[in-house]
């Protein structure tokens, strides 16, 4: 009896041991993943902070050589191609993303679609740019704001797609029977239930895309090309945050490659402020209950 | 007021599988109908062909005449119709996890375009009423999810959402089956209550369940309707050997 004891405490001390281990390795993967991030964030706040003014917020590029002059033009145009790109890649991503979980599923033709999709999850940005470049630029002989967006929308389908799909399959199948055995044409159904019951992870696929388009490059140096002046206008090349710090990053003068800090800076800020009010907006529209 | 429902040479399938063989049957009005037999006998099946969401499946068929009332079911009427006229309640309690519990109950009408607001809330008040939950939630109807009650509260505001788009019918499929005791007691005192407004269909396990609730009972066997008649007969003195045995627990 006494060894019997003596063997199983053994084995229990093993097993903590082994709970223990395990523990510890998640919390260093957990460290690991917000390491990269805290570093990033502290470097560009000591390399860039101190360039930051109001003047920064305000002002245009001051052409080369002169001291001074912001971002401004390029922080509005960021938000503009941003809300063009959402305009159009947020509703065609979920549109499709339903269409897969509700309507095509098992089909072939969404089986090709979700196949596409996840291809063109992972073709480079820059190609992107190219696309859109052809698509959009030389038909109309011109760079534009609305070509940028049009890259960048091109390039939120595919995440937001393939999230909004996930999410929605992961909605029980008894929610849907309970909304068509009480009459709800399927349609209804699939955007007021299904959808609705879904939508706090749509929205975080939402905003991901949203996050990785905002900080894209290389498809905005074929479309928006970037501009040195204040524009608004759709039809003109736009300046936009990460164009001004590729620029300012790769001139030869100190007074830009601060510049260049204080936009990297900006830029996270920004992206971490619009996707934490979209979440905060969110999630108190669906507690309020049914529209 | 409840309708009754005539069914004739009902057959469904699944896939290959001959789920449902030659159901014949005369569900009477205004009565609680009890369903009872092993599992895959296809008495489940069954209701679900009573409110056309068997075919919500793609790989299911279904041929035979349903009336319900004066109307068939397969020929003068779509599905969503049908499920107005209809009602379910399902196994499991199934709320809309992101809604109130007054939207729970207001869903039916609101998805379908209702929006009178003074008489929605006369219809949720009446409806918790019938589904005697009214007592228990009517301080936080719009301050709770329908999520956050309990097992039995949630199957109470499922059939109060079905009683609120004002059906003829009430299928209830194994209402109670995940539910403790008492909540199951509340919820047959219910059928008992309701009968009076509604045709209810009740499929369930529990033959003590069937025998307090139906004043009808049909019994199904793999895929058959073996016998249906009254409760009381069903349970005393059955025609057919095979009820016999089930209800004497000799299988199933």
């Amino acid at each position: 009896m006494k060894k019997q004891i003596k063997k199983h405490s053994a084995r229990s001390a093993i097993r903590a041991t082994a709970d223990h281990v395990a523990t510890g390795l998640a919390i260093l993967a957990s460290i690991l993943v917000v390491v990269p991030l805290i570093a990033i964030f502290v470097y560009l706040v000591y390399k860039g902070a101190s360039s930051l003014n109001l003047a920064f917020f305000t002002q245009i590029p001051k052409p080369e050589g002169e001291v001074g002059g912001g971002m401004a033009n390029a922080i509005a145009g960021s938000a503009l191609l941003l809300g063009i790109a959402s305009v159009l890649g947020i509703p065609v991503g979920i549109g499709g993303g339903i269409y897969l979980a509700e309507f095509g599923r098992g089909t072939r033709l969404a089986n090709a679609i979700r196949f596409t999709a996840d291809v063109l999850n992972g073709v480079p940005s820059i190609v992107m740019g190219i696309a859109a470049y052809s698509l959009v630029v030389v038909p109309q002989h011109h760079f534009s704001a609305f070509s940028g967006g049009v890259a960048l929308g091109i390039m939120m389908i595919p995440t937001v797609t393939r999230t909004t799909e996930e999410m929605l399959l992961m909605v029980p199948n008894s929610v849907r029977e309970a909304a068509l055995g009480l009459g709800v044409p399927n349609w209804r159904s699939v955007l007021s239930i299904t959808l609705r019951t879904a939508s706090p992870g749509v929205i975080t696929g939402c905003m991901l895309a949203f996050a990785r388009v905002a900080g894209e490059t290389a498809p905005l140096i074929f479309t928006a090309l970037g501009n040195e002046f204040w524009s608004m206008s759709l039809n003109q090349p736009i300046a936009a945050l990460p164009l001004q710090i590729y620029i300012y990053a790769i001139s030869p003068y100190d007074d830009q490659h601060r510049l260049a800090w204080a936009g990297a800076l900006v830029l996270i800020v920004l992206i971490v402020l619009a996707v934490s009010l979209v979440r905060y907006v969110a999630s108190r529209g669906i507690l309020k209950g049914a529209s | 007021m409840g309708v009754g429902i005539e069914v004739i040479n009902l057959n469904a399938w699944y896939g290959t599988n001959h789920t449902l063989q030659d159901i014949q049957l005369n569900i009477p009005a205004n009565h609680a109908t009890a369903l009872i037999g092993p599992s895959g006998c296809g008495k489940s099946t069954f209701v679900r062909c009573l409110n056309r969401m068997h075919e919500t499946n793609p790989i299911a068929k279904v041929t035979g005449t349903v009336r319900i009332g004066d109307l068939d079911i397969y020929e003068d009427a779509s599905p969503v119709e049908i499920r107005r006229r209809v009602g379910m309640v399902f196994q499991r309690p199934n709320p809309f996890p992101t809604m109130s519990i007054y939207d729970n109950v207001a869903s039916g009408l609101k998805l379908n375009g209702y929006s009178n607001r003074k008489s929605l809330d006369e219809i949720v008040e009446k409806s918790l009423r019938n589904a005697a939950l009214w007592t228990e939630v009517k301080d936080d109807l719009k301050k709770k999810s329908g999520a956050s009650l309990s097992g039995g509260q949630q199957q109470r505001m499922c059939i109060a959402r079905a009683l609120a788009v004002d059906p003829e019918v009430l299928l209830m499929d194994e209402p109670a089956s995940a539910l403790d005791p008492v909540s199951t007691s509340k919820i047959e005192d219910l059928i008992f209550e309701l009968k009076s407004q509604y045709t209810i269909v009740i499929v369930t396990h529990n033959m003590q369940q069937a025998a307090r609730v139906a004043e009808k009972t049909g019994f199904f066997l793999n895929g058959r309707m073996v016998e249906f008649d009254s409760t009381h007969k069903i349970f005393t003195n059955p025609s057919d050997k095979r009820t016999e045995d089930y209800i004497t627990g000799r299988f199933g």
